[in-house]
Formats: structure tokens, sequence, C-alpha cells
């Protein structure tokens, strides 16, 4: 019988390393894997036991904070949102049972103090307790709490402002808001309340026909490519025959022999309709894409709660390949959606003499020691348009605010360059059911000598027009940011 | 044969030292400042373990050395993680330990001459049955998880399973000691393979109608699978054909096949296995957290005393029954691959021993009663960490000598003691006959 019992060990050897095999699986080759599981909230559960980081505006003004609650080894921290409702976009919020969002999940692994692996080893072995790195952000909290207010007088809808030259976001407020600190309580009524969406950051996720604001775009792509210069005149009837459908201007007024200044100013719908016809899909979309259109923008928020702009067909984007109406592309409609982030960068591009930034709500993360250990620092996203065709589109848009439609924008003793747009939205469910709702908006800089700030405001479900419910927004956020330094 | 004892004396050191460093390494996270207490635990335990080792000298001389020694490690070890999980559930441990110790003795006491089970080997199988039944019982079973494994009589409640594997092999070591010579000569081919003679296989269809049984009535998938393997052991060191092995695996294989589709409670348990992402809130939650705690711990684990075992500020468990079925993923949590990998290799080694034991004895009785014994020891670790592990679905066995549990702690001890006793008089009468030269070779 020894023989057996000899071979009888040697298989329970193989079943004991069998044991071995799957405990190295799970415990070193398939942990990361297994810590990335929905299903395991043991990192979050971890992380709660981490003091983290604090997230301040530039003005130091205290955007969210962690207070230890319990002892001892039931010890974990709370996430407290001291400001309420006004930075709950974009810095979003933080809990072990509804997950991380927006800023708070973007940055979430400098909140809790993450380092490379072999500082997270060495602290292990000291016994030093992990603690979060405080993030400071570019929001100015002023400009952000005027926005927030005067986008809830007028309507749902957003405002971005974007410093051009860095692509710094200084205001990013959505209406309806939400209080972080209410996610706990009620987090099911917050999610499922699909007039107000509150949860939803309408900066970056709320896609809206861009209308006229979109000609900026369009005049763009016409002067950068060499199909029209300022000079160039074309005859813009009040009403222009395109695909069967008749493309109208306001009160149907004819523009014959009008230049860029002209259109742009009293944004004639038939010149730019024929100006898209004349640029064709490739050299349009070129230009969406450059100005960043049909991609994720590069913005430091997660990439399931930002949304790309472009013409949408049944969810899915469509490319330069793809049959679409120019003439209508042209002057922001067919099926074209633009977040406020994207329109915001449109304005921020031109202010910056072509090149666009990308947009950056992180300034600077600051340890628990008080160093600075890292700043944002600012890239190109890219090169739309030439500094001459920038030029030449803000001469435009001062225009538009000194004698256009967009009158209300200007700033005592600024110059102001902008774009006011009014996209016929009837039907709308969100809105209620209303005939008369227009999507209105404002794009714009200032100063537009030496732009300081780019701001893009959106509404949603409005009687009013872009020029008469936008662009005094823009004014006084602008004003609030200038004002401020 | 004294120098047996010593070297046992010796190891023993190594473990005060553990249990002593390990309830330092709790209290120092508990209490963030050192008392002595850790010392007295460790003194209490080296004292019990001396007084234990001390009565060995006397009464076992010439048993194996090294069992012992071993298994303190396994209970010092299971201690610690305890009382890092629970200080009362701590308490009763270590109560059950010095039970079971009692226990340990009176059997070496009373069962000097072993071969006394023999004679009653039907009665111990049959008692060992009806224990197995007796949480099915109006009144005083219990049902744990949808399989029914404890009984309650008053105010004690214990795991009939436990005691019912010790008769269990008991009776197969005598039935197959007297039978192992018919069934490997009355073994007949057919269609080129070798079939047992169906007159003395009956009572071994028993058996596998047994587990089968436990498996339908007790719901037991654990058990019922750690008899059958243990069996299936036995049944190859007696008769030397592993054609035997193969058909009876066949045979539980189909059975599980069967009820697993039939009975719910094993059916689940197999979906569970299978697919634990489908319900990871509900029933696949034990599971997957478990594999999430060894995730947790990596290779050096988070340390004694630092793992989420409670979803902090609630009671609601992160690692379910973290001291009974889980308890091994607690310590991947806590000690990390490697402190994982020597629990492991404490078992392998205590099923080194137990082997040797069995090579070592002279008579067939002995021989596959220490085989019986030391597989079912070491399946039983196999099937609960393999559990945990996902090698096969999750049951409820303990972890032998770690998990919080009296009637595995006590009933472990009398397999000890059995060993023991096997041990003492195989190693004798190595040296005894032959003289010590003759000894020292053969030990050798």
């Amino acid at each position: 019988m020894n023989r057996q019992i000899v071979k009888l060990f040697g298989f329970i050897v193989v079943l004991f390393g069998v044991l071995i095999g799957f405990t190295s699986y799970w415990s070193v080759f398939d942990a990361e894997a297994l810590k990335e599981k929905d299903a395991n909230k043991r990192p979050l559960l971890e992380q709660q036991q981490i003091p983290r980081g604090r997230i301040l505006a530039s003005d130091g003004t205290l955007i969210a904070k962690s207070v230890p609650k319990g002892r001892g080894a039931s010890r974990r921290y709370v996430r407290r949102y001291p400001e309420g409702s006004l930075f709950g976009h974009p810095i979003g919020y933080s809990f072990v049972k509804y997950g991380d969002s927006e800023f708070e999940e973007y940055h979430n692994s400098e909140l809790v103090g993450e380092g490379s692996e072999f500082s997270s080893i060495l602290d292990e072995l000291l016994g030093e307790r992990q603690e979060g790195n405080d993030i400071v952000t570019s929001i100015d909290s002023e400009a952000q709490r005027l926005a927030l207010a005067e986008l809830e007088e007028a309507g749902f809808g957003a405002v971005v402002a974007i410093e051009p030259s860095t692509g710094a976001v200084e205001v990013m407020a959505s209406n309806a808001p939400y209080d972080p600190n209410r996610v706990p309580y009620e987090y099911s009524k917050l999610s499922t309340n699909e007039i107000e969406t509150p949860l939803l950051n309408r900066a970056t996720q709320g896609l809206y026909p861009p209308g006229s604001t979109f000609k900026v775009v369009t005049a763009a792509a016409g002067l950068d490519s060499g199909a029209i210069t300022p000079e160039t005149a074309i005859d813009a009837p009040g009403t222009l025959e395109v695909e069967g459908t008749p493309l109208q201007n306001d009160f149907n007024q004819d523009f014959f022999g009008a230049t860029l200044d002209t259109a742009l100013t009293n944004s004639v719908n038939t010149w730019f309709g024929q100006l898209g016809q004349r640029l064709g899909n490739d050299t349009l979309f070129e230009y969406m894409e450059r100005f960043g259109f049909n991609a994720k923008p590069a913005i430091d928020l997660p990439e399931d709660q930002v949304e790309p702009s472009g013409v949408y067909e049944e969810g899915r984007l469509l490319r330069a390949d793809d049959p679409v109406d120019l003439a209508r592309l042209a002057i922001g409609q067919e099926r074209l959606l633009a977040t406020p982030l994207q329109m915001a960068q449109v304005a921020a591009a031109v202010a910056n003499r072509g090149k666009l930034m990308k947009p950056q709500i992180w300034k600077g993360v600051i340890d628990p020691d008080g160093r600075t250990v890292d700043t944002m620092n600012p890239s190109v996203y890219s090169e739309p348009i030439g500094e001459e065709t920038a030029e030449e589109l803000t001469a435009a848009m001062e225009d538009v605010v000194t004698e256009g439609t967009g009158t209300n924008a200007a700033i005592p003793g600024v110059s102001v360059a902008g774009k006011t747009g009014t996209a016929e939205t009837p039907g709308n469910k969100a809105c209620g059911g209303g005939v008369e709702e227009n999507q209105a908006w404002f794009i714009g800089f200032a100063p537009a000598d030496d732009p300081r700030i780019a701001i893009a405001v959106s509404i949603e479900c409005t009687p009013e027009f872009g020029g008469d419910v936008a662009a005094p927004i823009f004014r006084d956020v602008a004003e609030a940011i200038l004002n401020g330094e | 044969m004294t120098s047996a004892r010593n070297r046992e004396l010796l190891a023993l050191v190594p473990v005060a030292v553990l249990l002593t460093a390990g309830f330092a390494g709790v209290f120092s996270q508990e209490n963030e400042q050192l008392g002595n207490l850790s010392l007295v635990y460790g003194a209490y335990f080296l004292a019990i373990c001396l007084a234990t080792h001390v009565y060995l000298r006397i009464r076992l001389p010439d048993a194996d050395p090294y069992l012992f020694p071993l298994v303190a490690t396994l209970t010092a070890f299971g201690l610690v993680m305890i009382y890092r999980i629970d200080e009362t559930l701590a308490r009763d441990q270590a109560n059950w330990f010095v039970l079971g110790l009692i226990l340990f003795a009176l059997t070496i006491h009373f069962l000097r001459d072993y071969e006394v089970l023999e004679r009653y080997r039907y009665t111990i199988a049959v008692a060992g049955l009806l224990l197995l039944l007796a949480p099915r019982l109006p009144g005083i079973g219990q049902q744990v998880n949808g399989a029914y494994l404890g009984v309650k009589l008053g105010p004690v409640a214990f795991q009939p399973a436990e005691f019912t594997k010790i008769a269990i092999i008991v009776f197969l070591a005598s039935y197959l000691r007297e039978h192992r010579e018919v069934l490997i000569v009355g073994a007949r081919r057919v269609l080129g393979v070798t079939l047992p003679p169906l007159k003395h296989f009956g009572p071994l269809l028993v058996v596998w109608g047994a587990s089968m049984f436990m498996l339908v009535f007790i719901r037991d998938l654990g058990s019922s699978l750690m008899f059958f393997a243990a069996f299936l052991a036995l049944l190859y060191v007696a008769t030397g054909r592993f054609s035997f092995v193969v058909i009876g695996m066949a045979m539980f294989m189909l059975g599980a096949w069967f009820f697993a589709s039939t009975v719910p409670h094993v059916h689940d348990r197999v979906e569970i296995w299978l697919h634990p992402y489908n319900d990871p809130q509900d029933s696949g939650y034990q599971i997957l957290n478990s594999i999430f705690a060894q995730a947790d711990g990596g290779l050096f684990g988070v340390g004694f005393g630092q793992a989420l075992i409670t979803i902090p500020g609630t009671n609601d468990a992160l690692l379910p029954a973290a001291q009974t079925d889980t308890i091994y993923s607690l310590i991947v949590n806590e000690v990390g691959l490697f402190g994982a990998c020597g629990v492991v290799l404490v078992y392998l080694l205590i099923a080194a021993r137990g082997f040797k034991i069995a090579l070592l004895a002279s008579d067939g009785f002995s021989k596959l009663l220490a085989v019986g014994l030391t597989s079912v020891f070491a399946i039983q670790a196999f099937v609960i960490i393999g559990g945990v592990t996902r090698v096969i679905p999750l049951t409820g066995v303990t972890l032998p000598l770690i998990s919080y549990g009296g009637s595995s702690i006590v009933a472990n001890f009398v397999l000890l003691a059995l060993l023991l006793l096997i041990s003492d008089r195989a190693r004798r009468e190595a040296i005894e006959p032959a003289g010590r030269t003759a000894a020292l070779g053969a030990a050798a």
C-alpha cells in the first residue's frame, strides 16, 4: 500500500498547488482588474478612510472638503460641499454608495493622494497613512455665482467662460443646479427628474442646436480656406430655395452684395447658406473638427460625462462623406448639436488668434505639506485658423456687438466681440410642450483687442432671442471677470 | 525515544512566539499602544501547549514530534485571526481549544488500543450517519444558508458532520482492511475496465449512496465532496486500483450533476460558482467579495487588523462569514499571498506527517486509518480554500483548526489524537523488535 500512499500524497501536493495557483491569480495577477470591477466596493471604501484633498476655487473659496466621522477602525471621511449647489457642476460629488462624478471622479487619484507604486509601498512600510492632495481650480467663484444666479432667472441652460490664452475654465454653470451634499439623501429623486435633469452638466452634456453662433465657424472656414475675403460680396436674397425648402432671412430682408461684416452683423441666413455650399462638405467638416467638433472635448472631466458636438443622426455623429444639407448646416441648423463648452471653445480660439487651447478646470495640485506638486501647463489643442483670419473675424464680431444683433452684450469702455444665436426648437419635450420655444445663444470674448475671457451662454426653452436673453448674461459675467482682477 | 519529544518541545517555541507576535500585531492596531496582554495570551497558550506536551511525553513518547506543533501553529494562527475579527469569538474559540485538548487527552487515554474501534465499526458507521441526519430532525435541527448543517441541543450547538467524518473514516479503514484482498482478486475486466466484485462492493455503494443522500437531504455539497473524496483516497490506497477511483469519481459526478439540476440549493451553489457576476449584490456577493478581499491583499497583505470586514459605519458585512467560510480570504487580505502560502504549506506538512505515519504503520487497519484521517483533513482544507478561491463551488465547511467553530476544533483534535496513537505504536514497533540501529535506518 505504501506506493499508493506516496502517490496519494503527490496528488494532495498537486491539489494544494492548484490552491496556491488560484490564490496567486486573484491576489496578484488579476488583482488590478478585480479592483476595477463595479461590484467591488473596496477601493471606494478604502478611499473613504483617506482624508480626501480639498478642492478650491481660484480665489481660495472652499469648494469641497472631507470631514471625519466615527472613531478608530470605523473612522471614515465624508465629503462636504460648503457652497452647496454653486459648484455642483462641474465639481460633481464623491460618496461611497453613489461613486464619484465629474471633476471629483477625473481627479480622484490626486485627491486621494495616490503616488507612485514605490512611494505607496514605502508609506505602507513606514506605517504612514495615505493623505489626499488639495486641488486649486481656475474657477472664479464670484463669476460662477453670478452666472448661476442669472441662469436661474433666464431658464435652463449653461454658461462657460474660458481664458483664451490658457484654456483655464473660469465659469462652468449649469441650470438646473443640484446640491452635492444632498446626493446621499435624494439620489434617486435627482437622477430620475427628467424635466430638470439636475445631475446633467448642461455645459458639457447639453446638446443644443447652436443656431447662428455657428456662423462664426462657417465664416472662419470661408476666410481661412481662402474661399472668401472680407471684401467678397455675395447676393443674399430674403428667401433662397435650398433642397426644396425655402431658407429665409429675418423679416425676409434682402442683402445684395453683402460682405462678411454685413452678413455677420445682421446674421444673414441666405448669405451663410451660400457660403456653406461653396465650401463643400470636406472643408466645412475639416474646420469643424479643427474647432473641436466630432470629438470629445479634451477637458479634465470623465469621458462619459462630456459629449462631442457635431451633426447627429439617431445618436450617431455624421462625417464629411455623409449627405448633409450644407446651407442649413452653415447656419447652425440641419441636425447640428453643440454643447455650450464647444461653442465657448469656438469663441476662445478666435480670441486667442486662432489657437485653441485645451480647456482645463484644474490649476494646481498641493500636497498635504503645502507644496505645489503639479501645475497646469496650458497646451494647444489645435490651430483651427490663422492669425489673420482671427483678426478679420474679430472685427466682424465686434460689429455684431456695436451695431448688430448683439448690442446687449456691450460693456462700457471695453470692446466686445460676439455672435448671437437663436435656434427654434418647437416641440422640445424638455420645454413642456410650448410652441414658441427657442434655444438662445451668445458667444463672444472681451476685450476684443486683448482678449481676457471667452464665454458661451446658452438658454433652453425661451420665447426670447439670443441677443435679448443670452447677451446680457454674457455682459454681466464678462464684466465680473474683468473687474475681478 | 525522548529525542522525539525534545524536538516537539523545541518546535513549540516558534509557535508561541508566532502567537504572541500575532496578538501584539492586532493589539497595536486596535489600541495604538502595546499592552502586555498579548504576552499574557501568548504565555497561556504556551502553558497549555506545554501541558499537552508533557502529557504526550508520558503517554505517547514515540509519537510523531512535528504533528502537534504544526497543529498548534494553525490553531494559534486561527486564534489571532478570530481575535482580530471579534474578541468574544476568540474567547469562545480558546475555550473550545481547551475542550479539544481535553478530548484529545481522553482519546489517547481510552483508545490506547485503538483496534477496539474495528469491533464496533458498524455501530460507529451507523452512529455517524445518524448524527448526520440530526440537523433535519424537527426541534433540534438548524438550517444555515439553505443547508442543514447544525444541531442545537439546549445551549449546545454543534455541526455533526465534523464528527461523522471521523466515524466514516474509522468504518472505511476497517472495512477496506478486511475486504481489500477480495476487492483486488475478485475484480473482473469488463470492456477493458477493471470492475470490483459486486458482492463486496455493496457496502461501498452505500458510501456513495450516503454521499448522494447528504447532497439531497442535508444539502451539504462541501461535506459530501469531502467524504466521498476521502473514501476514494482510501479505496485507492487499499486496492491500488486507479480504475476504482475513476469509476467512483464518474459516479459522484453523475450524481452531483443530476442533483445539481434537480435540487435548487445545490443548483444555486453551482450557478453562483460559474456566474458570480450575475447577481453581485445578493447570491454572488460572498464569493465575489472573497475574491476582492484577496485582490486587496496582494503579495504581502495589508497587515493584521487592517482589512475591511464590514462596511465602515455600518454592521453590513463586506466579507460575509469572515470568521468561518471566508477566513482564508481574510488571511490573504491581511498577510498576503506569502502568508497564505505559509498556511497552505502547514496543511501540506501536516498531510506529509500523516502519510509518513501511514507509511510506518505495520498493520493494514493502522495504515488505512492514518491515510483516511490525513486525507479527510487535507481534503477539507482543499474544499474550503478551493471554495473561496473559486476552484470549486463555495460550500460551508470549516477551514480545519483556523475557522471559528467548536465542533471543528474538537473533532480535529480527536483526529490528531488518533493519528498520534497510530504514530506512537508504529514508531515503537519500528524501533523495538529490530533494535535501535535498524530503526534509525528506517526512520531516515
